[in-house]
């Protein structure tokens, strides 16, 4: 019998618990070639802003053994054209989408969480409060608690849909964190984001990326978000979407026995961009050769 | 398209320059010069990201036995720079290789009435080859290669049986003239009658040369641009160009693997 894959986070309705990650499927249609939109959990667009934002300047991107260090500075086309342009895709995709969106300010936090609430085709809101690359583009009100408490409140009162903050691991108690944004109304917590590091030109004495410094992902980060999932899993009571290094079934089902609900792949749809479809499937497989009626009895069944 | 392919050849061309032949499915044939494919190098870790290369050529293998498949093919030439490449150079004929592609927007052919001038730098003459073989069915076409020294200077020969006037230009004096190949460039304008295209990739040194040589002397000019990329696809943003009216204040990326990896060089924005 074909195991049970569906997961409900936090009222979203998964039918797998394979989603995408911000920054790393565009808005969706770029990948409707490669995958199957309907084959994945949810799919999760990149980071809006109020307005639409540059981002840095290049070299933007650079890889190291086992991972890939970037810098793009979230740039996006803005909310407006995210409406006019963007939303009419989703509409005919029966997958959940999601819609990552930063603030400057704790205003404009809750003005993009208003905007976004009125959009039907939106299933759920990530706010990323975790984002390495920009000087107020998350990252103040994500190392904070009290400044991360007050962004997710102001975003709780602005919309009734489910409402997910993503994490950063650069903190000293990711829990924490994870702590005041429960309390403060999140329904959901995505964790991790990217690991600020840095790689130099060694012929050139220079960096190599144009910001210097810059998010890490991929598979290299696979211990550190695990052992952060397992950490924060066992602090909150809202589910958890486990993120980091995730390349096939066997990483993503590590997060689920750490505790997640469900995972997003990020840096592995950049390599293959049928990456997601594909774990799903795998995911399933596993279960069935294991004897797996439901994967939900997997989710946090870590032994210790 | 995501496919798996077969290497059927990959040899040294030049010192540190590498030719390959793969397989390609039926609808490959529909890649347009100047498009590109992210080849995956390893299925493990290291390298993580695929590398992009131009694509060289494309062609069909006639079958040797009657009755067999005849099988498309596309070439690559590309340079060892890091670890990716020297693995891909490490390659043998019958290993595979998972390849995205054809990606991104190609050359546009433009008008046949006119001569047609292709400037490249070293490893910049990849995407430049099959855009001469299209090129030449309708128009006159000039060869402008540029390199340090004579082993930057690659496949001029294929380009000379494809009926291509080529000139040559090494800074060292070691092939052709000694200097810039923008010279040999200039030379040639100066002396043009009619109307004109330049089609150029190499250096962005070399590039930003010709685009003020293209502004300067109101010629159209499409340039390829290399950037660094993740996903081919548009979505990572890795890759993207500063397009001409580009500032903090009024954001103009352009997305060099969708949007490109060819421009008119008056769309970019470029060094003063």
């Amino acid at each position: 019998m074909k195991p049970d894959m569906s997961v409900n986070l936090a009222g979203i309705m998964l039918r797998n618990p394979v989603m995408t990650a911000s920054g790393t499927f565009g808005y969706g249609e770029e990948f409707a070639e490669y995958v199957n939109l309907e084959s994945i959990g949810a799919f999760v667009t990149k980071g809006l802003s109020l307005k639409p934002r540059a981002g840095n300047p290049t070299p933007r991107i650079v890889e190291t053994p086992g991972g890939m260090l970037n810098a793009i500075g979230l740039q996006n086309v803005g909310i407006d054209a995210f409406i006019a342009k963007k939303v009419p895709f989703l509409r005919n995709v029966n997958t959940p989408a999601i819609a990552n969106f930063f603030g400057n300010t704790v205003d404009e936090y809750a003005e993009l969480a208003r905007r976004l609430d009125e959009i039907p085709e939106v299933a759920g809101l990530e706010v990323n409060i975790s984002c390495p690359n920009v000087k107020q583009g998350g990252i103040v009100f994500g190392t904070d608690p009290g400044c991360a408490a007050s962004v997710v409140s102001a975003c709780r009162a602005a919309t009734k849909k489910p409402l997910i903050v993503k994490l950063s691991p650069n903190v000293t108690d990711v829990v924490v964190m994870a702590r005041a944004c429960e309390d403060a109304g999140a329904d959901s917590l995505s964790l991790i984001n990217t690991l600020t590091g840095m790689a130099i030109d060694l012929g050139r004495r220079r960096p190599v990326l144009a910001n210097i410094t810059g998010g890490f992902s991929g598979p290299a980060i696979k211990p550190i978000a695990l052992r952060m999932v397992w950490q924060v899993a066992k602090a909150v009571k809202v589910p958890i979407i486990g993120i980091g290094g995730i390349m096939n079934a066997t990483d993503a089902l590590e997060f689920i026995l750490a505790g997640a609900t469900a995972v997003q792949v990020g840096t592995a749809s950049f390599i293959n961009p049928g990456a997601a479809q594909q774990i799903a499937g795998e995911m399933e497989a596993w279960l069935l050769a294991n004897g797996v009626a439901d994967i939900k009895s997997l989710i946090g069944a870590l032994e210790v | 398209m995501q496919f798996t392919s077969m290497i059927l050849s990959n040899a040294e061309v030049s010192p540190g320059y590498w030719r390959m032949r793969m397989t390609a499915p039926q609808q490959f044939a529909s890649a347009t010069p100047g498009q590109f494919v992210m080849v995956r190098v390893s299925g493990a870790i290291d390298p993580l990201l695929r590398r992009p290369f131009g694509i060289f050529d494309v062609g069909v293998h006639a079958p040797v036995q009657s009755g067999a498949v005849p099988q498309p093919y596309f070439e690559m030439l590309y340079r060892v720079v890091g670890k990716g490449t020297a693995m891909l150079s490490a390659l043998h004929e019958t290993d595979v290789l998972d390849i995205l592609g054809p990606l991104g927007t190609g050359f546009n052919l433009g008008s046949p009435d006119e001569e047609k001038l292709i400037v490249g730098g070293g490893v910049g003459l990849a995407p430049l080859y099959l855009l001469a073989r299209e090129l030449v069915k309708r128009s006159p076409v000039r060869l402008f290669a540029g390199g340090r020294t004579r082993d930057d200077i690659l496949c001029i020969t294929e380009f000379e049986r494809l009926g291509v006037e080529c000139y040559t230009a090494t800074e060292d004096g070691s092939l052709g003239e000694c200097g810039l190949v923008t010279e040999a460039l200039l030379r040639r304008l100066d002396v043009l009658k009619g109307r004109a295209t330049i089609y150029a990739c190499g250096p962005h040194g070399m590039l930003n040369a010709v685009a003020a040589t293209a502004e300067a002397r109101k010629i159209p000019c499409q340039v390829s641009l290399e950037g660094y990329m993740a996903c081919g696809v548009g979505a990572c943003l890795g890759c993207v160009a500063p397009g001409r009216g580009h500032s903090a204040e009024t954001p103009d990326f352009r997305c060099v693997c969708t949007e490109g990896p060819v421009f008119e060089s008056n769309e970019l924005k470029w060094r003063d």
